[in-house]
């Protein structure tokens, strides 16, 4: 198991070099720069442009500019902020947590939702419900999600009144954050409502970025099962008599997870993707909208130090992904 | 991550968790995070609004709601009688805030203001680079390192700043945001722990709020600074919650989740209007949107082109599609609630086929051109595409051509300065300290040829005018030269003047004593909520 | 979003031999009995009429603006402006006669941006998986890079360096896209190359391109039609999306992205400049995925059988 990961690892490296070049050239390429952006409609003097320039090192040598980047990052320092002048990596630990405690609600709600719903359509395949879960999720997963939270916003905010618009929680309540989480942190507070209050907020982002992983696990729950029973050791437990749900639960339903654990792990880079849409929607202070805002802003080392950070989760998502694969499949831990 | 988590944690036990029902909050949906919170380094309102006006004060205020002066740290003043020496009579027991993060151990003094300038002025203060690439581009942008001499401590009550020569403004510059006053004391501290980037992070001064903690993206709390010069402030505590979203901050407004928010949709202010919850106040903005000709261009070099085009734009439809009515058509460059407008020029008449006419008598009548639309929205220019489109149709009207182009914002703001730009560039400005040279002579002066003066225009007669008005400091004599400047820049025509636009501020009805401010900013001092 | 939509991943589908012409009729029977892939088909087709059609069956053309009716709803909804069906918006222009030319873009994003991510993706999959070694060493790991990135956020910062624009904004969804199709082309050569009639044709003196190109290629199409299809959706969500954003066409192409866009600051008004733009790009990627799903079980022997 060790091996595994080590060597996992060890193919990871060169990605992980590959993805600091591609953003440290990224960054040299957007036209625009972020000091002009500071000043707005004020002209800055061409004098103290070019001193500022020197003072955030941009006028030395690319490779240069390269090296002392890449020995920043061995040592943990990943640049500060432009404009905010902020540690990237404060800022990143700070927000991370919100777009951490979104993906995974609507992971949460992608998976009791759409693992059942997958079942029940393989079991009763070419039923109506079948077709009707089907429809639903090819609909879900064709939804464009800045529409479809605009949509929510509107309905269940707007008319109904239901929901919050935005935001984690409501500011009535105040406490530090402990674990970043605001649901936990909202019961660690002790302070009644705010449990309540965080939930109420989480909903709808959720639901939103949940949407299409819903649909991709429904879709992908149902193939796997069908494939399953029509495996022989499945008919051959049928045959035997043993009841339906013991046959569909643990014997066919436990093989049938295999593809689909991947699948959920497939989905972490689009949940990141995703959520740059629902927190721009949502006005959810996470890591998304961060990048969105900062490539707005130009704020180079936000740009550069986010898109590492980004990486270097998904890879270690894949990576663990990897590894729960080995473990739930031995054929491939022996091969 | 850590320092700050324990910070706030700290915070929140030393109020004594003071935050449930008794406590007045006043929760205002701000439109972005703040930049940072040292009001020196940046030029955004919303930086303003976070820390200027909340952490500090400066030497003297705008008076709520207006562009006058009124004494703010400094109780009094003295100008000598060339205009170039001010003296500055301190305000005295002035307490700065005490916070976890700082406890005072002497009043406001002459030492604060000299630090506070200085920092911005001198290139080899040890503040002046506390930051990474540190720009002091307001104290830089009013021209203050060549215009003050020096800043002197007299005594500890008294501050005198000897200029290289008089200006009219100099006093309204000493209200703006930048000029606001730091500790000492704190800067030492900070210096001593070697920690010099709090500053910008954990503002501190004598303002009416104290700053207590900044979640990025999410919210600012800040507290009332019980002793506060000018007393304890009606509210208890004063939160920022950010929401970049204008139709979601409508939204939680609405909902009651937050009490004041700024710029609305202009497609919402009917319906936060009819809301019986809400009251939306409304104020003519103290900036102007408008369409620079490239003079140095031609045939824009040629003023009946610039008249004719002029005359083509349907500036009623702009405001109609763009603003939804909430804005006035501009005929000076200068807003009508700013003193010196000048009242008697008649605007360029919407008239299409006038407009044919001379473009044909110019030798352009088949004239094709570049619209150069900002990618952002402003304060006065809400949609600048949706207005550039506009006037693409009212160009083709008249049988102009003309093909809209937008670059990304810092480009664009840099390329529109060139001299040899290719097009007419949309842009606007809004008043800084209500003055009008802030306007005339900074956007217009030939000296801002290849910066802010986008049309690239310089007339002599128009900058004599107004260098002349900078030095004179007889209030009527100077109305009557910028009054003459605006007829000259009518007739010449760099700009095509767009709009000055209605700043809109809903709020519930249980606010009260919110001034709208015409520079723009957002006050909290003197507001309460009823319960 | 492209992680997102691809049910399998980006492991690459079981699918079996294409269908040559005896197959084609087998296929077609297959794709014929989903009803959800024909009707698909059907609106997909109606989809590609009006954009070709559009300047004849468009009431108004997409740019003119009717000063006097600005931001009118639907006529069945209060309006009382018949001959703007589905409204106007807020410079004054009929939503359903942009929505007619919008199509047009969405579907020239999708084949453009398909194309260039096939026709590239299937080039470095082939030679990657052709010649092996370090080539394939490198362009491996560099697809692996794009891939170990969110592809919105990638396509975001792409379409931010060329400059906001629909033409920047295809570029970078097709860079985004491709890795998917080289993984998938050099797999399937792989594991062709190891196989008979590939051994055979070589020992007869064939030269490696023709090798590659008519004699794999064509072996290993199937999963790459169907990830096509799938990146033809993706491309137009993908595009909405930038638009969205605000860095995908610009105003005033009628995109149906960039009218969501710009209808956003609409919402609490006027709800029809928000619903239909988005309801537009659900419906032709709804038939553009149904399409998909009948293909992927046409050609996919195993799921046919189960």
């Amino acid at each position: 198991m060790v091996r595994l990961i080590l060597a996992r690892l060890a193919v990871l490296i060169p990605t992980f070099v590959g993805v600091t070049i591609i953003a440290f050239a990224f960054i040299r390429l957007l036209p625009g720069d972020p000091i002009q952006l500071l000043s707005g409609e004020r002209v800055m003097s061409p004098e103290r442009h070019a001193e500022v320039m020197h003072d955030l090192g941009y006028d030395r040598p690319l490779i240069v500019q390269y090296g002392s980047y890449l020995g920043g990052l061995v040592t943990g320092d990943f640049g500060s902020s432009v404009v905010t002048k902020r540690p990237v990596l404060q800022d990143f630990l700070t927000l991370f947590p919100a777009t951490l405690e979104l993906s995974l609600a609507a992971m949460l709600i992608a998976v009791t939702i759409g693992i059942p719903a997958g079942v029940l359509a393989a079991v009763k395949r070419g039923s109506i419900l079948d077709q009707a879960v089907m429809s639903v999720a090819l609909i879900g997963y064709s939804m464009p999600i800045f529409w479809w939270g605009l949509l929510l916003i509107i309905f269940f905010s707007g008319y109904l009144g239901w929901t919050p618009v935005s935001g984690r929680i409501s500011l009535v309540y105040f406490f530090p954050p402990v674990t970043g989480f605001m649901l936990i942190d909202s019961l660690l507070s002790g302070e009644k409502g705010a449990f309540a209050s965080a939930v109420s907020h989480l909903i709808l982002p959720a639901i939103v970025l949940g949407t299409i992983p819903l649909a991709v696990i429904a879709r992908q729950t149902r193939s796997a099962m069908l494939e399953v029973l029509g495996e022989d050791y499945v008919r051959t437990a049928r045959a035997k008599g043993l009841p339906p749900l013991l046959v569909v639960g643990v014997h066919a339903l436990r093989n049938a997870m295999v593809p689909v654990v991947t699948t959920i792990g497939l989905q972490a880079g689009y949940l990141l993707a995703g959520a740059i849409l629902t927190e721009t929607i949502f006005s959810w202070p996470g890591i998304g909208k961060w990048m969105v805002d900062s490539v707005f802003k130009r704020d180079y080392p936000v740009i550069q130090g986010g898109l590492v950070l980004i990486a270097i989760t998904i890879m270690m998502v894949n990576l663990l992904v990897d590894v729960l694969y080995g473990l739930i499949n031995p054929r491939i831990r022996h091969g | 991550m850590n320092k700050t988590a324990l910070l706030i944690g700290a915070a929140c036990l030393g109020l004594g968790l003071a935050t449930a029902a008794e406590a007045k909050n006043l929760i205002y949906c701000s439109e972005a995070s703040p930049e940072g919170f040292d009001p020196g380094l940046y030029t955004s309102g919303t930086t303003f609004d976070a820390a200027g006006r909340t952490v500090y004060n400066r030497l003297v205020e705008f008076k709520h709601g207006s562009t006058e002066i009124e004494p703010g740290l400094a109780a009094s003043w003295d100008v000598s009688d060339d205009g170039t020496e001010y003296t500055f009579h301190l305000r005295p027991d002035v307490k700065f805030q005490t916070t976890d993060f700082f406890t005072p151990t002497r009043t406001f003094t002459a030492d604060d203001v000299v630090f506070s300038f200085e920092r911005q002025l001198k290139a080899d203060n040890p503040w002046n680079k506390y930051v990474e690439g540190a720009a002091w581009e307001y104290s830089d942008g009013m021209g203050f390192p060549d215009l003050i001499k020096s800043v002197e401590k007299v005594d500890d009550l008294t501050v005198k700043f000897v200029l290289n020569r008089p200006e009219a403004p100099f006093l309204a510059d000493l209200g703006m945001d930048f000029a606001s006053i730091l500790s000492k004391e704190y800067a030492d501290q900070l210096k001593a722990a070697g920690t010099p980037e709090l500053m910008n992070q954990q503002p501190l001064g004598t303002g009416p709020f104290t700053f207590v903690a900044y979640q990025p993206d999410a919210q600012i709390r800040y507290t009332a600074h019980p002793d506060y010069w000018a007393g304890k402030q009606p509210i208890d505590n004063l939160i920022f919650a950010i929401t970049t979203d204008a139709s979601v901050r409508a939204q939680k407004l609405k909902a009651g989740e937050c009490h004041i928010m700024p710029y609305p949709n202009a497609a919402d202010v009917a319906s936060l209007k009819e809301d019986p919850n809400l009251q939306v106040l409304e104020q003519e903005g103290l900036n102007i949107a408008y369409l620079a000709y490239n003079t140095m261009q031609k045939p824009f070099d040629d003023v009946r082109v610039r008249k004719a085009l002029n005359m083509a734009i349907n500036k009623q439809a702009i405001v109609d599609a763009v603003f939804q009515g909430a804005a006035t058509p501009a005929i000076n460059p200068i807003p009508p609630t700013m003193w010196s407008y000048n009242k008697d020029i008649a605007d360029d008449s919407y008239d299409p086929e006038a407009a044919k006419k001379l473009l044909a008598d110019a030798g352009a009548a088949d004239l094709s051109m570049k619209i150069w639309a900002m990618p952002v929205s402003r304060p006065y220019m809400l949609n600048a595409r949706r207005a550039a489109e506009l006037m693409q149709a009212d160009f083709a009207a008249v049988g102009v051509t003309a093909e809209i182009v937008t670059y990304e914002w810092g480009e664009y703001l840099s390329r529109s300065k060139e001299t040899d730009r290719d097009g007419a560039v949309m842009l606007g400005w809004t008043g800084d300290n209500g003055d009008p040279d802030n306007f005339l002579d900074t956007l217009l002066g030939c000296d801002a040829v290849g910066g802010n003066n986008r049309a690239q225009w310089c007339n002599q007669e128009f900058d004599d005018l107004v260098s002349k008005a900078k030095v004179t400091s007889d209030q009527a004599e100077r109305t009557q030269l910028y009054e003459q400047a605006q007829v000259v820049f009518k007739r010449e025509a760099p700009w095509a003047t767009l709009d000055h636009s209605v700043q809109y501020m809903p709020m519930s009805k249980k606010v009260t004593g919110f001034h709208q401010d015409p520079l723009g900013v957002h006050r909290f001092d003197g507001v309460d909520i009823a319960e | 979003m492209a992680d997102g939509h691809d049910p399998n991943g980006s492991v690459a589908p079981a699918v079996g031999e294409v269908p040559r012409r005896a197959g084609l009729v087998e296929f077609w029977f297959y794709f014929g009995e989903s009803r959800g892939a024909v009707a698909g088909l059907v609106v997909f087709g109606l989809l590609v009429a009006i954009a070709i059609l559009a300047p004849l069956i468009a009431p108004f053309p997409p740019s003119e603006q009717f000063r006097d009716a600005l931001l009118v709803p639907p006529p069945w909804a209060g309006g009382d402006r018949p001959e703007f069906f589905l409204g106007t918006d807020p410079v004054g222009r009929d939503i359903l006669s942009r929505l007619i030319f919008g199509a047009r873009f969405s579907l020239f994003i999708g084949t453009v941006v398909v194309v260039v991510a096939l026709v590239g993706g299937i080039t470095i999959g082939l030679i990657a998986g052709y010649v092996g070694g370090w080539v394939e060493a490198i362009i491996m790991r560099l697809m692996d890079i794009l891939l170990a990135l969110p592809s919105l956020l990638l396509a975001l910062v792409l379409v931010t360096i060329l400059g906001p624009g629909l033409e920047n904004a295809m570029i970078a969804i097709a860079i985004v896209l491709q890795p998917h199709f080289v993984r998938l082309t050099r797999a399937a050569v792989i594991t062709e190359r190891r196989k008979d009639y590939v051994t055979a044709t070589r020992l007869i003196g064939a030269g490696p391109l023709r090798l590659m190109l008519i004699t794999i290629l064509p072996n290993c199409m199937a999963p790459l039609i169907v990830q096509a299809t799938l990146s033809f959706s993706n491309a137009i969500l993908d595009a909405a999306a930038l638009g969205f954003l605000g860095m995908g066409a610009q105003p005033p192409t009628p995109e149906w992205g960039t009218m969501l866009a710009e209808a956003r600051e609409f919402i609490l008004r006027a709800w029809w400049v928000v619903t239909f733009p988005g309801l537009a790009i659900l419906i032709t990627v709804l038939a553009i995925n149904l399409i998909g799903d009948g293909l992927r079980d046409a050609l996919d022997p195993k799921l046919r059988r189960s």
